[in-house]
């Protein structure tokens, strides 16, 4: 009995002991959890409850809306309308079978947007939005309306998009906006923080140009979702902003003039403000409607588009590169004058052709001119003294003073990145490019705007601009109201070293508009508001051979593509100039007879719309 | 032996066994009932549906369960504890043999009313067992290979049945509260020492027989951001909803984590996360209070009992109650691999519950016989 009440004791101290021990080990572990809890919910409580937040709400952004475009009056020429579009959500569908066979006879689905509606649908998860239709006209979205009682699930939805009110008349300005592809998200940061499914962004022009003003930023809605990604509850929306309205410098009426005057002819029309630099009108035909673009163009009118001989597809105005023919003399004259070649009596006589180094270069004028000074020979337009000239001058500083006067180089820098540079020959570009020695005969048609010199539409406005506003250096511009930024230096310098010389050069451009035997004189106005003073120009497209010389024909007889090119130069009104254009028709024949008269009728309409204009201009000083 | 004379054996009349129940214990074990049915209740979403319902019949069954059983004397437990090893053997065998395949393990048998998991229940009945072994051995018997082998045997044979279920979570469960015996017998610290050190040397060759699964969860538990969204997803979505907690919790059926479905197994082992989720640092510390509370009073009980028997099984029934409250909470705060543990009387789950309470049960007879003496 003693010996096993011993073992009693023993037992007992034994189990108490290994008791403690274990509740203290219990006590030290229970420490362990309460700590590893708090440093969970208390001191990493932040991160892990944006973790749960990450998890469980989701942002859905919804398309921004897109700053609008005005022209210099107010006129909307690009904004928003709101368009008709047809939303299921496929999970709310009873019978998913039934309402969308129901929706095809009711909105006339052709078998092929039928199939793409339901290839959509099997892309999509069943809680998200399948877009039926996404431009619906009123009568079709009312239909739909009157018979939502058996559509269950189907959505009538009214979505902002861009609308172009003018057509075609802006599209070479504005370019147009279609659906964002993945390298246009790659290659615009904010476009790629914008992005939202179907978003349309500006694919060219100042739609492009702009997109980081115009795009808006997103309307957001904040939802509560489960772990399958289903939306639960909606906690928030964020109103996004509107994209920035930019205002532009054209005039609607102006532009749709030119569009009309361009009409089934390919060329382009520009006008410029000449101490503004502000585009009044930029113009090139064909063009075509933008508003096709901004649902997806369909294949058979982008066929259209694209294999339209006049090429709709081409800026003329800024990408087309152009000989500018008796349009540059104006240019060479100024030259010659200014590096004190010849003065404004000389004279040269025009026999109909010169010889040179055996090759015959002819004037336009098979009988030639007689004698003529340099008003004469500007106003008629006289080759021979211009290749005289020319030769004397040399092209190095022809090319100079070209220069200076904005030819060769972009108009509008970066603004429209598909702007042409146009090319101003010299002696070192040749050798440069071709690898060959400049050569006196090549000085001489340069002289005449032939050759290796080309030039650009806008390029030979702000060239003519330069020369009416006294010869000073302007920048042009289109979008309204920047003039505070970036101002350049050199805005209002003197390009010329003798004004006198500008002045001759302006008083032989009136002799070529408003006196008998200049080559516009059948364009001219009398009117003192609106006469103007100008320079036809013929740009050849292929050379002349001896048996077309022969044959003489009338520019209807000539196939189209062999036509010359008619081009236009002109400022006005001549007393007080405001205004300089330039007019380009493709394959238009004789710059006299297509493109004069054309500046005729903008001379017109641009004077009478001055007035307006500048009313504008004061009441901005008036609001103040 | 070591006995009173003051009272007879057999003279507990039915109003002293009232006066000698533990109240604090029970109102702990009705307390945390409570918690788990509103936990249940919030992992259906705020609605009495299927878990709440089923979880509220087996809280009042088993706790009727228990009051029942802490009448029965403690005596009665001990004559039934190796009986009742060998019945528990016997289902499992019966596992073994007929028992129903879910999710790719055999544990459960189909008893018609409930789907019965032997292994759960082998948690208790291995403490029974043992403790009726070393009730009566001598200390310096304890130590002897014969007993020492005996008792391996005694904890083997069911890890075994376990393992080729397989749930090596439950046989591991199972083993520890077997050890947990063993350490309370008194069987020397060395054998402990040489065991850990040689598990420590063979666990690169246990490693190469785990499962492809099951080493995926070590390998998970290591890293968890070594695949988010497949192994490593429950451990990461577990830290977050405890973590976003906070101090106070989200509130009440407010825990978005786990009604928005990020959770997963929440009605089951990750219960825990919920009820941390919605009631934060503090309501996670208040449970685990409770749960001290509750093993507190176990080994209280123990401490105060007159037999070895009811001392040995309040120890270990206690720390093994410790042992699966930690491993579960350690796995869900993801100090632990993920290993099927429930947490007692909170988790989901029948034969879990029915094993807590039979334990608790014992416990409470113990108490209300604690002047009994088991001869």
């Amino acid at each position: 009995m003693i010996n096993s009440s011993s073992d009693n004791v023993k037992k007992l101290g034994s189990i108490n002991r290994r008791m403690f021990i274990t509740g203290s080990l219990k006590f030290l572990v229970m420490i362990g959890l309460v700590s590893r809890l708090f440093f969970l919910q208390v001191k990493e409580n932040k991160k892990y409850l944006t973790l749960s937040d990450k998890n469980r709400i989701r942002e859905w952004k919804l398309a921004p809306v897109r700053g609008e475009f005005h022209d210099y009056f107010g006129n909307v020429i690009a904004g928003n309308f709101e368009a008709y579009q047809l939303h299921v959500i496929p999970e709310q569908v009873e019978d998913f079978r039934y309402v969308i066979y129901r929706l095809k006879d009711l909105l006339e689905l052709s078998e092929k947007e039928f199939q793409k509606v339901l290839k959509k649908k099997n892309e999509i998860k069943p809680w998200e939005t399948l877009i039926v239709s996404d431009n619906l006209d009123w009568n079709k979205f009312s239909k739909i309306n009157n018979h939502l009682y058996d559509l269950n699930g189907v959505k009538p939805v009214i979505s902002i998009s861009r609308n172009y009110p003018f057509g075609d008349n802006f599209t070479h300005v504005l370019g147009y906006v279609s659906q964002a592809n993945e390298k246009d998200i790659e290659n615009n940061e904010v476009v790629k923080k914008n992005f939202v499914p179907g978003l349309k962004i500006g694919k060219v022009g100042l739609e492009k140009s702009f997109e980081n003003q115009l795009i808006g930023t997103n309307d957001i809605e904040r939802y509560e979702v489960n772990a399958y990604g289903r939306r639960i509850s909606q906690l928030e929306f964020q109103k996004g902003e509107k994209g920035k309205t930019l205002k532009l410098t054209v005039d609607v009426e102006i532009q749709k003039l030119s569009n009309e005057l361009l009409k089934d002819q390919a060329g382009s029309i520009c006008v410029m403000d000449i101490f503004t630099g502000e585009i009044i009108a930029m113009h090139s035909s064909p063009s075509f409607d933008p508003n096709l673009f901004v649902f997806g163009i369909s294949q058979d009118d982008w066929q259209i588009i694209r294999n339209d001989p006049m090429k709709p597809l081409v800026n003329k105005t800024l990408q087309g590169n152009y000989s500018p023919g008796s349009t540059i003399k104006p240019i060479v004259a100024l030259s010659a004058l200014e590096n004190g070649i010849i003065n404004k009596n000389f004279t040269v006589k025009c026999t109909g052709k010169t010889e040179m180094y055996g090759q015959t270069y002819h004037c336009w004028k098979k009988e030639g001119h007689g004698f003529v000074s340099l008003r004469n020979a500007m106003k008629q337009s006289c080759d021979t003294y211009f290749y005289e000239i020319s030769r004397r001058l040399g092209v190095d500083k022809l090319s100079e003073t070209a220069k200076k006067f904005g030819l060769g180089e972009k108009v509008f820098g970066d603004l429209f990145n598909i702007e042409k540079k146009g090319l101003i020959p010299n002696t070192e570009w040749k050798k440069n490019a071709l690898g060959k020695g400049w050569l006196l005969g090549e000085t001489m048609i340069t002289g005449i705007g032939q050759g290796y010199i080309q030039t650009t539409p806008i390029q030979l406005c702000l060239m003519t601009a330069q020369i009416a506003n006294g010869g000073y250096k302007i920048y042009p511009k289109i979008i309204y109201g920047d003039e505070n930024k970036n101002q350049p230096e050199d805005k209002y310098t003197p390009l010329y070293q003798n004004s006198k010389n500008i002045k001759i050069i302006q008083d032989a451009m009136f002799g070529s508009t408003n006196e008998v035997m200049g080559t516009s004189y059948r364009s001219r106005i009398d009117d003192l508001k609106y006469q103007f003073a100008g320079k036809t120009g013929t740009a050849q497209v292929k050379k002349i051979t001896e048996r077309d010389r022969e044959l003489d024909l009338k520019t209807f007889e000539i196939p189209y593509e062999e036509r010359d090119h008619a081009l236009y130069i002109a400022y006005g009104p001549y007393i007080n100039p405001r205004y300089a254009l330039s007019v380009l028709v493709e394959h238009g024949g004789n710059g006299s007879t297509t493109a004069a008269p054309m500046a005729k009728k903008l001379f017109k309409l641009i004077i009478d719309r001055h007035q307006l204009r500048e009313s504008i201009n004061n009441k901005k000083y008036l609001e103040i | 032996m070591y006995q009173h004379t003051r009272l007879s054996n057999n003279s507990f009349g039915f109003f002293q066994k009232f006066k000698n129940f533990d109240y604090i214990l029970l109102s702990c074990i009705l307390l945390l009932g409570f918690i788990s049915l509103t936990t249940m209740y919030s992992t259906d979403g705020g609605k009495i549906l299927f878990h709440t319902k089923s979880h509220f019949t087996k809280l009042i069954v088993f706790t009727i369960m228990m009051l029942i059983i802490s009448f029965i004397n403690i005596k009665f437990w001990f004559t039934i504890g190796y009986f009742s090893y060998l019945v528990v053997i016997g289902l499992l065998v019966w596992t073994f043999l007929f028992g129903i395949t879910s999710s790719g393990s055999q544990r459960w048998i189909d008893l018609y009313f409930i789907n019965l998991q032997p292994s759960e229940l082998m948690k208790i009945f291995i403490i029974l067992c043992l403790a009726k072994y070393f009730h009566r051995m001598k200390l310096e018997n304890v130590n002897s290979l014969y007993t020492i082998l005996t008792s391996l045997i005694i904890i083997i044979l069911p890890m075994g049945l376990v393992i080729v279920q397989p749930d090596l979570g439950t046989s591991l469960l199972i083993a520890i509260s077997g050890v947990a015996v063993l350490w309370f017998a008194g069987i020397n610290n060395r054998y402990f020492i040489y065991t850990m050190l040689g598990f420590v040397i063979s666990l690169p060759f246990i490693i190469a027989f785990l499962k492809p699964y099951q080493k995926l969860r070590v390998l998970t538990f290591l890293n968890p951001d070594r695949d988010p969204l497949g192994a490593g997803y429950q451990i990461i979505q577990s830290k977050i909803a405890v973590g976003s907690g906070g101090i106070f919790g989200k509130g009440f059926l407010k825990g978005t984590q786990s009604y928005l479905e990020f959770l997963p197994e929440k009605h089951t082992d990750f219960i825990f996360t919920l009820f941390s989720e919605e009631f934060g640092f503090v309501g996670s510390v208040i449970l685990l209070l409770i749960y001290a509370i509750i093993i507190y009073r176990i080994v209280a009980i123990g401490a105060s009992a007159r037999s070895y028997f009811a001392k040995i099984f309040c120890y270990s029934f206690g720390a093994a109650i410790f042992v699966y409250i930690t491993i579960n909470m350690s796995m869900v705060l993801g100090l632990l691999p993920i290993v099927g543990s429930p947490l007692p009387i909170m988790s989901y789950g029948g034969s879990s519950m029915l094993a807590t309470m039979i334990g608790f049960g014992i416990v409470m007879s113990a108490k209300v016989h604690n002047q009994q003496a088991i001869a």
